[in-house]
């Protein structure tokens, strides 16, 4: 979902590319093991992000090695580099699924890389597990959806906000980085702010450029805002690079969260390391995980973690947990198959559950969504999450959105004999049309 | 022993003669034991609410311990502390006397959780309570969270507090809070006009804000009153903002110049493209990185003093970068514009990685020093201290560069190579050495420019990818090889930019701007301050 671009990258990609071309690791030959995809940026703008998903992987990895592989077999992981350039993630797959064989790959993050490679995947008929919350409108046969859905996330924090609790918000500011996922995001939340009753006059949508880091305007337009005699809130839809001048001019300008509220979607505790958390201690966020989560498998994964990566600084986050949920999910499925063929194990992970990180089981969706619980957390000033507020059961999640018109009647299933990813309930047809 | 045990005994009866009551202190600790038991946040909220409805001062210390989330209570004895977080362990405070309890592990304690709501009504609490403090801060605060927040039962305790006011900025704040309490009370209606007016002198949003909640519910005079002051109030505001947009356009103007000014010497001066300027400003926002990194864990009383002490290092390091680069692949391609376009891409993606092999592709935190964060206010105006500092900053390194070039030998060397380099040579100047020292000299400018760009922006290895556009864009605006032609370039489009954004938006102004510099450049081609003469030509 989130994502970055310049228009230098475009003008030298083949120069990035060549970039990509020395990272990617050597395939070995070797018919002993079963191939395991890494599709995540190692370079470029969206590294930041990206390469603590590839070390998690390489992780869950090493484990599930040790612990005697699968099928009798050992993992090997195959990682490439596609240096946060989208035609290059599709080229990295194609080379990962053709030339390497792997059996699944897991990895993209914005929402355009993954729209990139969707036809390599389908053409080539193999697994893509796609780790990171994103807009919906989509639900593919070969990709399985580990991050949340908008109601898995943008919606219970809305409700949140509109609580009690949250404080009875009654005035929203849409504040988002100007791409598909918080257009897409922002359009939903519209609609479904209008269905509880919230006027125009009330919403403020505004949207700015990728790494945008003059915020003065915005900020100053929120306070304005909100000052309006109603409680008023601000739901960012922001990028993560970009959120750090974005709070650190909230926190200038003085905007304190018992008076205006920010409830992200897009910060979690990798952005909140790069700044100091004290001035924006009770702003929010929307997640199914969080490091402060505490139970025994989550102290355990931690513990893990900053073993592998010989750091104990370094912190977990939502789309690791993701990870962690679909690497599970798929190995469950091939015990179940009996076979890394991609097609028996994508009907065999229909169904399958396994623990989350936050003391319960996720379960796979016939829509190739899972079932995760949805966490807001404060933030706190040592630059973690507290749990303030928790859904009470799993949510599962919704591809097409109950709130947009051109997908309220769309459904996916992909069990047999319906296999398929946006059948119409009012026209009894397979093949109605999303939003995008 | 006995005489310490007499000594302990005098301090016992002082303590207890001080405090209010010593009945009322056991209460208190009463009501404060209650949070040991508490499960979610209303139950916590109906506990703040009897410690408030005691009035007395001492609640102050626990609750506001509790809304800065630290109130803790021991899992042993279900006993509640404030707690400070020290290196290993939690230091622990009496709730009450604030005296020091000892100190316990993270694990033998749990932290009492608060959320917005409870904050707010502690800081509503609070409020009322310190109105009778003796910092002049506190009662302002105490003041501004009244006005906020009215409510007709704050009256009585506002008017007591007026009348004993002594400083007269204090005093207006405090009738201010009382005119918003008549207006949500049930007084005649007179009485509330007369806070309208008080109310729409004040002129800001936090007026506006009230008088609108009142104008929703009120009736009669007080509705047109309530409307009128809107307007009026609203109508001065505009002002304010036009003048606001201004102060940010030239704040913006202040972060491009920072960030072209480099440009302006090793593009502008010497005509070199280079591509990797971004990444200079980059090393600069590192080393102060790594200052900070070396302060906080050695000298932790430097803090404040951490940017100055890396601008100089800043300087140095990306300098040195510099000099390499000009010494290790530019001087190859002098007069060859697209190799060094190529090159100096090149160099830029090496320096890139390099930083994130060494730092890691996460975010660095670089932290504001006291001095740098907050605002304060010019009228309606906010204006933040940070991008003060650094417009005052930005003018400064500006004027000194000015002076090196135009003042001293190097400068007059540097200029001569550039307008004539055989005749410059001809005259003994050793024209490779100017070179690399310009060049060395425009990238440490672009090192101290990382260092003020720190303070407002990501440290992270893509942070000279976001400069390196406006940099170019600001430096042919104003017309190459022009240092003043930067200057008014740089604010001409941070004031253009910020007066655009509040009604085309970030994205479509940012649009705006680029067709009026296209446009601008299809007109002048040589920017706003063109050279002239025979430089030009060669």
């Amino acid at each position: 979902m989130r994502g970055n671009f310049s228009t230098i990258t475009k003008m030298v990609s083949a120069g990035v590319v060549a970039a990509g071309l020395m990272i990617s690791a050597p395939a070995r030959a070797a018919d002993d093991t079963i191939k395991v995809g890494i599709l995540h940026s190692l370079s470029g703008t969206m590294a930041i992000s990206e390469t603590t998903l590839k070390d998690a992987m390489l992780m869950l990895i090493d484990e599930q090695n040790a612990k005697g592989g699968l099928l009798g077999k050992k993992l090997e992981a195959v990682v490439v580099d596609p240096a946060s350039n989208w035609p290059l993630f599709a080229e990295k797959a194609r080379e990962l699924i053709s030339k390497d064989k792997v059996a699944a790959v897991f990895g993209c993050w914005t929402s355009v890389s993954r729209k990139s490679v969707l036809p390599v995947f389908s053409e080539l008929d193999n697994i893509l597990f796609y780790p990171v919350q994103y807009e919906g409108e989509e639900s593919e046969r070969n990709v399985f959806y580990t991050g949340a859905a908008p109601n898995q996330q943008a919606i219970p924090a809305v409700d949140y906000l509109m609580s009690k609790d949250g404080g009875s918000v009654k005035r929203w500011v849409l504040e988002g980085t100007d791409y598909v996922y918080p257009r897409t995001t922002n359009k939903i939340l519209e609609a479904y702010l209008k269905s509880k009753g919230v006027a125009a006059e009330d919403i403020m949508t505004n949207y700015t450029p990728f790494g945008f880091s003059d915020w003065q305007t915005e900020v100053s337009a929120i306070k304005k805002f909100g000052s309006a005699g109603k409680k008023t809130a601000v739901v960012s839809t922001v990028n993560g690079d970009a959120n750090v001048p974005f709070y650190k001019e909230l926190g200038n300008q003085g905007i304190k969260a018992e008076d205006i509220p920010v409830m992200a979607f897009s910060v979690g505790e990798e952005e909140l390391a790069g700044l100091d958390a004290k001035p924006l201690v009770g702003h929010l966020a929307a997640w199914n995980y969080f490091e402060s989560v505490s139970t025994p498998e989550n102290k355990k994964f931690i513990a893990d973690w900053h073993k592998f990566i010989k750091n104990n600084k370094r912190t977990t986050n939502d789309p690791m947990e993701a990870h962690y949920i679909g690497f599970n999910m798929w190995v469950k499925a091939v015990q179940k198959a009996g076979t890394t063929d991609p097609d028996k194990v994508i009907d065999a992970m229909v169904g399958v559950s396994v623990p989350n990180l936050t003391g319960g089981y996720s379960t796979m969706m016939p829509n190739h969504h899972i079932t995760k619980p949805v966490l807001i957390g404060e933030i706190q000033a040592n630059g973690q999450f507290e749990t303030v507020s928790k859904t009470p059961g799993l949510v599962m999640g919704d591809e097409w959105s109950d709130y947009l018109p051109d997908s309220k009647d769309l459904i996916s299933d992909w069990r047999a004999p319906l296999s398929c990813g946006n059948f119409n309930v009012k026209t009894g047809k397979c093949g109605g049309k999303g939003t995008n | 022993m006995k005489i310490l045990h007499a000594i302990g005994l005098t301090l016992l009866f002082l303590l207890t003669t001080l405090s209010s009551s010593g009945a009322a202190e056991a209460d208190l600790r009463a009501i404060i034991a209650k949070f040991a038991t508490v499960t979610d946040f209303s139950e916590t909220g109906a506990v703040v609410q009897e410690l408030t409805a005691t009035g007395d001062p001492a609640v102050e210390r626990p609750l506001a311990a509790l809304a800065d989330g630290n109130l803790y209570v021991r899992t042993a004895d279900s006993m509640v502390f404030v707690g400070k977080e020290g290196d290993e362990n939690v230091q622990l405070f009496d709730p009450l006397s604030g005296e020091p309890a000892g100190e316990a592990s993270e694990d033998d304690i749990t932290k009492i959780s608060v959320n917005n709501t409870l904050r707010r009504t502690i800081r509503d609490a609070l409020g009322t309570l310190t109105l009778g403090s003796k910092d002049p801060t506190v009662r302002i605060a105490a003041a501004d969270t009244m006005f906020k927040t009215p409510d007709a039962a704050n009256i009585g305790p506002l008017d007591a507090a007026i009348a004993s006011e002594s400083v007269a900025s204090v005093k207006a704040l405090l009738e201010q809070a009382r005119a918003a309490s008549i207006l949500v009370s049930d007084k005649p209606d007179a009485d509330k006009l007369a806070a309208i007016a008080l109310i729409g002198a004040r002129g800001d949003r936090d007026a506006v804000s009230l008088l609108t909640s009142v104008e929703a519910n009120a009736s009669g005079a007080v509705k047109d009153a309530a409307t009128a002051a809107i307007a009026n109030i609203n109508s001065t505001l505009a002002l304010w903002d036009a003048g606001q947009n201004i102060w940010y356009g030239i704040s913006l103007g202040s972060v491009l110049l920072l960030a072209a000014i480099g440009l302006a010497i090793t593009f502008g001066v010497m005509g070199v493209i280079n591509m990797a300027h971004g990444e200079m400003v980059m090393l600069g926002a590192y080393t102060t990185f790594v200052v900070q990194q070396v302060i906080r864990t050695s000298f932790p009383g430097l803090f404040d003093w951490s940017l100055v002490i890396a601008l100089p290092l800043a300087f140095l390091v990306a300098a040195f970068v510099g000099l390499i680069i000009e010494r290790g692949v530019i001087r190859f391609l002098y007069g060859r514009p697209l190799e060094t376009l190529l090159a100096t891409w090149g160099v830029s993606l090496i320096l890139q990685q390099a930083v994130r092999s060494i730092f890691g592709p996460t975010n660095q935190e670089v932290g504001n020093p006291s001095w740098m964060s907050g605002s304060f206010d010019v009228g309606q105006l906010a204006i933040t201290w940070n991008r003060l500092w650094i417009l005052v900053f930005a003018l400064t390194v500006f004027g000194m560069l000015v002076y090196v070039m135009k003042r001293t030998p190097w400068g007059l060397q540097m200029r001569a190579v550039t307008a004539n380099r055989r005749m410059a040579a001809s005259m003994g100047i050793r024209t490779p050495w100017v070179d690399a020292l310009t060049f060395a000299l425009g990238s440490g400018i672009a090192g101290i420019a990382g260092v003020a760009l720190s303070q407002i922006d990501n440290v992270s290895p893509n942070l000279g990818r976001g400069y390196i556009i406006d940099s170019f864009m600001v430096v042919v605006f104003g017309g190459v090889g022009n240092l003043w032609g930067t200057l008014v370039g740089a604010f001409s489009l941070g004031i253009v930019n910020k007066v655009l954004e509040p009604y085309a938006g970030a994205v479509l102004g940012k649009i705006v701007v680029l067709v009026l510099i296209i446009l601008f450049i299809q007109k002048r081609p040589r920017g706003l301050f063109a050279l002239k003469g025979r430089a030009v030509e060669a």
